[in-house]
């Protein structure tokens, strides 16, 4: 049976992991190795690695971390930020990225989901969705959110651009409830499962993990394939080997990560 | 020992040779006859669609030098799916090598597709390359296409239906999923096949 994935974020900026939600307040966590290996250590799944700044600011990815990274860590991971085009894609890949997830330059730009998808087929390519309710009840689309000042509102509804994107060739959807989002108050369920109705690829749920029960929720009642969390993670409010182990007592299919498995530190 | 990895264009190629490093082996990336058909292992990576897989090695003029290699093969993903017959995806002739015909998933409530994420491995004839293998091992796989079960599954995982994730035929070897992305898992597979 297929595990569901549990999938630790880290925010990456100049070569370095950063925390904070806001574009300026950010404190260095540590060396993107370290904490990569840490996780790997711990059972993640997978991991994330957000460059926060590079889609606002108009620049690539970095990726001489990517290489490192790869080098030393046996578990899937994916790049996402500032990635625009299929050469930059390329460059992400070779340097050993298993998929690389692209946001706001697939809104500016939606072919472009399409050009990645024929390059590197559909398994490299995750499309990133950052979605907020509005006023009138409706979830529409957010562009650049890694900046505040630049966070834009599109008219675009999120549903329509689920659908969108699985047929221009997204083979992974992470939605990024940003109303859930840094407040530990649990994913967004009610989005996650309309979404999930529409999504026949993996979806992976982001935004607003708090505590065990929340990734119990997402997975039981909303069904989705992965769940994403960066600050109670990096916090250790939830450590991943006793959340897998909850995981597996309410039923939920999860990796099991022995011991002995765990590398030497 | 020498060890290649085939250059036909898949980008996990580096990930590939990164694991191989962590196992202690430096693997030469080549696309030269010469180098392929002397090494004493060699391993076929891919990323991608089978037609162009195809394609990339009938351009490098790779095509009758893997179906007459007789040292350890390895296919990893698209890699085990071209050693087969045919694949479904874009109606493709592959090496042939192993009598399986690839087939795509069929989507169903539930069920999506690719086939992404971590599954269990399960034994179904004993083989070296399994060795040490555990009932609860998972590999990573992210796939659309899979090979059938048939005598050439060493082993196999469930995804609505029950698929070969471990091939092998002579001395062709195929792993559906990504040992080289399978943590532990995978590095204990990998390195079964050096051993072979």
């Amino acid at each position: 049976m297929l595990s569901r994935r549990i999938i630790p974020c880290l925010d990456v900026r100049d070569g370095k992991v950063v925390k904070g939600v806001r574009f300026r307040d950010h404190v260095v966590m540590g060396e993107i190795v370290d904490l990569a290996l840490r996780y790997r250590d711990e059972g993640a799944d997978e991991l994330v690695f957000y460059d926060i700044t590079a889609s606002p600011e108009g620049r690539g990815v970095d990726r001489g971390w990517v290489e490192r990274v790869a080098r030393v860590i046996d578990i899937p991971f994916c790049v996402a930020g500032g990635i625009r085009s299929v050469d930059e894609a390329r460059a992400v890949l070779h340097a050993g990225a298993d998929k690389i997830s692209v946001n706001s330059p697939a809104l500016e730009r939606p072919a472009l989901i399409d050009e990645l998808a024929a390059a590197f087929g559909v398994q490299c390519v995750v499309v990133g969705i950052d979605s907020l309710r509005d006023a009138d009840g409706a979830w529409r689309v957010r562009q650049y959110t890694g900046d505040p000042t630049k966070t834009q509102a599109l008219p675009r509804m999120t549903s329509d651009w689920m659908i969108e994107a699985q047929q221009r060739g997204a083979g992974e959807i992470v939605l990024n409830c940003m109303g859930s989002d840094g407040v530990r108050q649990g994913y967004d369920l009610e989005q996650l499962s309309m979404v999930r109705a529409i999504c026949r690829v993996p979806l992976i749920a982001s935004g607003g993990a708090g505590a065990p029960e929340h990734f119990r929720d997402a997975f039981v009642e909303a069904d989705v394939d992965g769940a994403l969390a960066a600050s109670v993670f990096h916090s250790g409010a939830i450590a991943i080997p006793e959340l897998k182990h909850y995981l597996r007592g309410q039923g939920v299919a999860v990796r099991e990560v022995s011991k002995e498995a765990r590398s030497e530190k | 020992m020498s060890v290649v990895l085939v250059d036909a264009g898949g980008t996990n190629i580096g990930s590939v040779r990164y694991a191989l490093q962590r196992l202690g082996v430096d693997a030469a990336l080549t696309a030269d006859a010469a180098a392929i058909r002397s090494a004493d292992k060699v391993i076929l990576p891919g990323v991608g669609a089978a037609g162009p897989g195809m394609a990339r090695l009938r351009e490098l003029g790779l095509i009758e030098l893997m179906r007459t290699l007789t040292q350890p093969v390895l296919g990893v993903c698209l890699g085990m799916q071209l050693l087969c017959a045919d694949s479904e995806e874009g109606d493709t002739t592959c090496l042939g090598l192993i009598p399986a015909s690839v087939r795509r998933f069929v989507e169903a409530p539930g069920l999506r597709v690719p086939h992404m994420g971590w599954n269990q491995l399960r034994a179904k004839q004993p083989h070296p390359l399994l060795a040490g293998l555990g009932g609860d091992d998972q590999a990573y796989f992210v796939h659309s296409y899979a090979v059938p079960v048939g005598d050439w599954s060493l082993a196999t995982s469930d995804y609505g239906e029950t698929f070969s994730a471990v091939i092998a035929r002579d001395n062709f070897h195929g792993m559906q999923f990504h040992p080289e992305r399978s943590a532990a898992v995978g590095a204990k597979l990998l390195q079964n096949f050096l051993s072979l």
